[in-house]
């Protein structure tokens, strides 16, 4: 193995967007039976240089060498004849195909159509590497690790020696993560060289060789992690010293803020997605729900946001004065009408929490355009509430009047977050409020939670890292399959403990 | 593979106003550069005396520049009615038919109440009625919408042909002399329910009239809350939801103003300047307003803009069919032409193509 020629170098690679740089002047090299993590805050262009190898943006300027001989890399078929495959964040298959027809679509070497064959070599593939997928299940019966899995092994069938995976464990559990770093461990003992994006210090620590940084699109250093550690990481890419532990101050004076009782909800297709969930929110707390996604966390959070039916069940808001009002059956309006200061930062930031085509002010006013007698809606107050946000939460934009689907994932959840606050909450919901966040902006994120704690605000963080949640949290409830797991102090649990109660209810406590 | 020059599209993030503009009228200036070369090699014809013909047709005489003025009224009348719902995603294709709807309302009020009432009273009750009429038009398929989810597309289009036959059947009842199969002029005599001629023009009024109609809906659509909530419901119906926004009632509503307006336009042929009523008054501007505020990204302003565009081009190919005798279809071949340029040139808006010298070797 000939670890001296790289298989991929980029030489002053620049890449602009209109007139905004996203990557400049960047060099760098994987070589071989390597694993590279590429580390960088939000919009530092990771993912932009990525995809500039994998033939999805034309780089402006630089070149490009793999295995020593410059290339052109003008769509995705050259990166794939090139060996370069990438995963991407949003994963491109078709949901009504199954695996073994999502991974030859689109092949044409390999002269006729034989679902056979294809068959028989992704088995090999899987036995080779450890994966476990069944390449006759259809893509839209898989869970999300399983549909990554099956777009590793579509670059692998194709013959792909360069990985590039972007942010591969945003959607994994902890067991999904480690059984997926495993495979990756698998490939690079075959001499395969991989290029893995993520935010989780642990992961880039757990995983690479080498790290690369990027910072505002230039290329700072590159790090053996062996001889590093997460706080020379984080400082590198921030490019100045940041605090990494997360406060948890002690509630003061919690008081019951929201109390559910017995709570059913089942989806459009009448499939029960919470069944008898019953406990309460204090204010002054925060209340972090842990779960594997797609157990009830979204249905939960939307219920007490007004946004979901209810079958049946209460969640009855407590005021201050001590009077309680049912909010089951009222839409947001109504639950705002009563008095309810009730923010929710949802999962799906532009799909639902932002409007993805109205620049920063005019989101700004999303939940507040109604203030106000006047026909006309008033621009000057969320124009000065998005200066605000964007200053206190230092959102990069070019302008307040800027689409917010033009921002990058971190600065888009700022806005969010940072509008649901202005709100002045006694209740704020966030749903998976730091994923696709760097660590700077995370941190800032765990920051604001705890600045609302200290305010008296009962939240509830639906979160998928256990050891952030282990770390900020006061009290940590677990879902599992729609069901209340269990409710444990985040002081005393530990990581083992919750895990388990997320895969079986009570954490299997029988088989003990 | 092959190697040379390498042609690359990417995304523009911004471009800036004039630019924009610059493109838009280079790709006109373009398409009637390719209209003049095709007319010179299909017909013989001298290109110069061809765009002659074509701007004469619009503004050769002051007449024609009135007839250009008072289509373009409606037009527009139509187009910014069809705006919000367009803006909230709600596919209204039955501008048609609202519209004829509200000439009907119209034309029933000065048939049946033409010399019974004062001529002010009339014209409200006219207003009242195209309004009421058009209103109703819309509001069933967006009542359908927001119980049902039916496909809105569909049942405005079919909404129009329901419109053209019950206006067939009172054209029957209304006819006049019997067996005329036709309306004819409607209070010929009394002019009850006209409109009052405004500046010495029969047309001057409807022009002030659609001109307020796109100002107040420019100020609707932009700074007032419910043209932010229609806005919101096109983007995303969860965030509208999420912001509180009952997306039925926002659905109806808007649907409600949209054939409102439509049923103006049918007032203002019927009280304005046709004063009768037939299944064809409306000429398929229901549709083509779709292609103008589409072509003006549902801003009304910009729709003066391109409501004149289109009817220009109307005007002048018309005018070219008939001074050099050619036949009607050559004037929609100029005008497709035309139109393939102005909406072609959107991609360059959004799109910027990179040509690049390769000697690099390629994969």
């Amino acid at each position: 193995m000939n670890n001296q020629i790289p298989i991929l170098e980029l030489k002053h690679v620049t890449k602009r967007f209109g007139n905004i740089t996203a990557n400049e002047d960047v060099s760098l090299s994987v070589y071989q039976g390597e694993i590279l993590a590429l580390l960088g805050e939000n919009g530092s262009g990771k993912t932009t240089l990525m995809n500039a190898i994998a033939g999805i943006y034309y780089p402006d300027e630089g070149e490009i060498l793999v295995k020593g001989k410059e290339v052109a890399i003008r769509s995705p078929k050259d990166a794939y004849h090139l060996g370069i495959g990438m995963i991407h964040q949003h994963f491109k298959l078709i949901d009504v195909l199954s695996a073994a027809e999502n991974i030859v679509l689109g092949l044409k070497d390999n002269g006729r159509y034989n679902l056979k064959a294809a068959y028989a070599g992704i088995r090999e593939i899987c036995d080779k590497y450890g994966f476990d997928i069944d390449p006759a299940q259809k893509i839209y019966d898989m869970s999300v690790s399983q549909k990554q899995t099956v777009e590793i092994v579509k670059q692998l069938y194709r013959g792909a020696d360069l990985l590039i995976l972007d942010e591969p464990t945003a959607v994994l559990t902890p067991q999904e993560t480690d059984r997926l770093f495993q495979v990756l461990r698998n490939m690079k003992a075959d001499g395969k060289s991989i290029i893995i994006i993520t935010h989780k210090l642990n992961e880039v620590l757990a995983i690479s060789d080498r790290v690369a940084i990027l910072r505002k699109g230039r290329y700072i250093c590159d790090i053996k992690t062996s001889e590093s550690d997460a706080q020379q990481l984080t400082d590198a890419m921030v490019g100045h010293s940041v605090k990494l532990n997360i406060d948890r101050p002690q509630p003061k004076n919690p008081k019951d803020k929201i109390r559910i009782e017995g709570l059913n909800v089942r989806n459009k297709e009448g499939v029960q997605k919470l069944k008898d969930i019953s406990f309460t929110a204090r204010s002054g707390e925060i209340l972090g729900i842990a779960g594997i996604s797609g157990n009830g966390q979204k249905e939960l959070l939307e219920a007490i946001a007004g946004l979901q039916e209810i079958e049946s069940g209460s969640i009855v808001f407590i005021n201050e004065d001590g009077t309680e009002d049912n909010l089951v059956g009222m839409d947001p309006r109504k639950i705002t009408a009563k008095g309810v200061t009730l923010s929710f930062v949802p999962e799906d930031r532009l799909g639902m929490g932002l409007v993805a085509n109205m620049d920063l002010a005019d989101n700004m006013m999303l939940r507040s355009f109604r203030t106000g007698r006047s026909l006309f809606t008033d621009r000057k107050d969320p124009y000065e509430l998005a200066e605000q946000v964007v200053d206190e939460l230092e959102v990069q934009t070019p302008s307040i009047s800027t689409s917010v689907r033009k921002l990058s994932g971190g600065n888009i959840q700022k806005v969010l977050v940072g509008r649901e606050i202005s709100n002045v909450p006694s209740v704020l919901l966030t749903a998976y409020a730091v994923r696709g966040l760097d660590i700077n902006s995370s941190y800032i994120i765990y920051d604001l939670m705890n600045r609302q704690k200290k305010k008296g605000v009962a939240v509830i963080y639906v979160g998928e890292d256990l050891d952030v949640l282990l770390e900020l949290c006061d009290r940590i409830l677990i879902l599992c399959d729609g069901q209340v797991s269990g409710i444990l102090d985040g002081r005393t649990a530990d990581k083992q403990e919750v895990g388990l109660m997320m895969t079986s209810l009570g954490g299997g406590k029988a088989d003990e | 593979m092959n190697k040379g020059s390498l042609i690359h599209i990417s995304r523009r993030k911004e471009i800036s106003w004039w630019r924009a503009w610059l493109v838009r009228l280079a790709a006109i200036a373009l398409a009637l550069i390719l209209c003049g070369i095709i007319t010179f090699f299909a017909t013989g014809l001298n290109p110069i005396s061809f765009y002659a013909a074509m701007i004469d047709g619009s503004f050769g005489t002051s007449r024609r520049i009135w007839m250009l003025l008072q289509n373009m009224a409606i037009l527009l009348c139509i187009s910014v009615a069809l705006a919000p719902a367009f803006r909230m995603r709600f596919w209204n294709l039955g501008g048609d038919g609202q519209a004829l709807m509200g000439a009907l309302g119209a034309a029933a009020s000065m048939i049946l109440l033409g010399d019974k009432v004062p001529n002010w009273l009339l014209i409200l009750i006219m207003t009242v009625a195209a309004v009421l009429f058009g209103a109703v038009w819309a509001f069933i398929p967006a009542f359908f919408k927001a119980k049902w989810n039916t496909n809105e597309t569909l049942f405005t289009l079919m909404m129009n042909y329901v419109a053209v036959q019950l206006v067939a059947f009172f054209v029957i009842i209304w006819e006049v002399p019997k067996g005329a199969g036709k309306i004819g002029i409607i209070n010929q005599n009394t002019n009850a329910g006209w409109f009052p001629q405004v500046g010495g023009s029969k047309y001057l009024l409807n022009v002030i009239i659609a001109v307020l109609i796109t100002v107040i809906m420019y100020v609707y659509m932009k700074y007032t809350k419910h043209g932010y909530e229609v806005a919101v419901v096109g983007e995303s119906e969860p965030t509208a939801r999420y912001a509180g926004i009952n997306v039925k009632n926002v659905v109806v509503r808007t649907m409600v103003l949209s054939g409102a307006l439509c049923g103006v336009a049918g007032l203002l042929l019927v009280g304005g300047t046709d004063h009768t009523l037939t299944t064809t008054l409306i000429d398929g501007r229901g549709f083509t307003g779709v292609m103008v505020a589409w072509l003006a990204k549902f801003n009304p302003i910009y729709m003066a803009l391109t409501g004149f565009l289109i009817v220009f081009l109307q005007r002048g190919s018309a005018e070219i069919t008939t001074m050099f005798t050619l036949n009607q279809s050559y004037g929609d071949i100029i005008t497709g032409i035309i139109l393939f340029f102005v909406i072609g040139c959107e991609f360059f808006l959004n799109y910027q193509i990179h040509f690049r010298k390769s000697h690099k070797e390629v994969a």
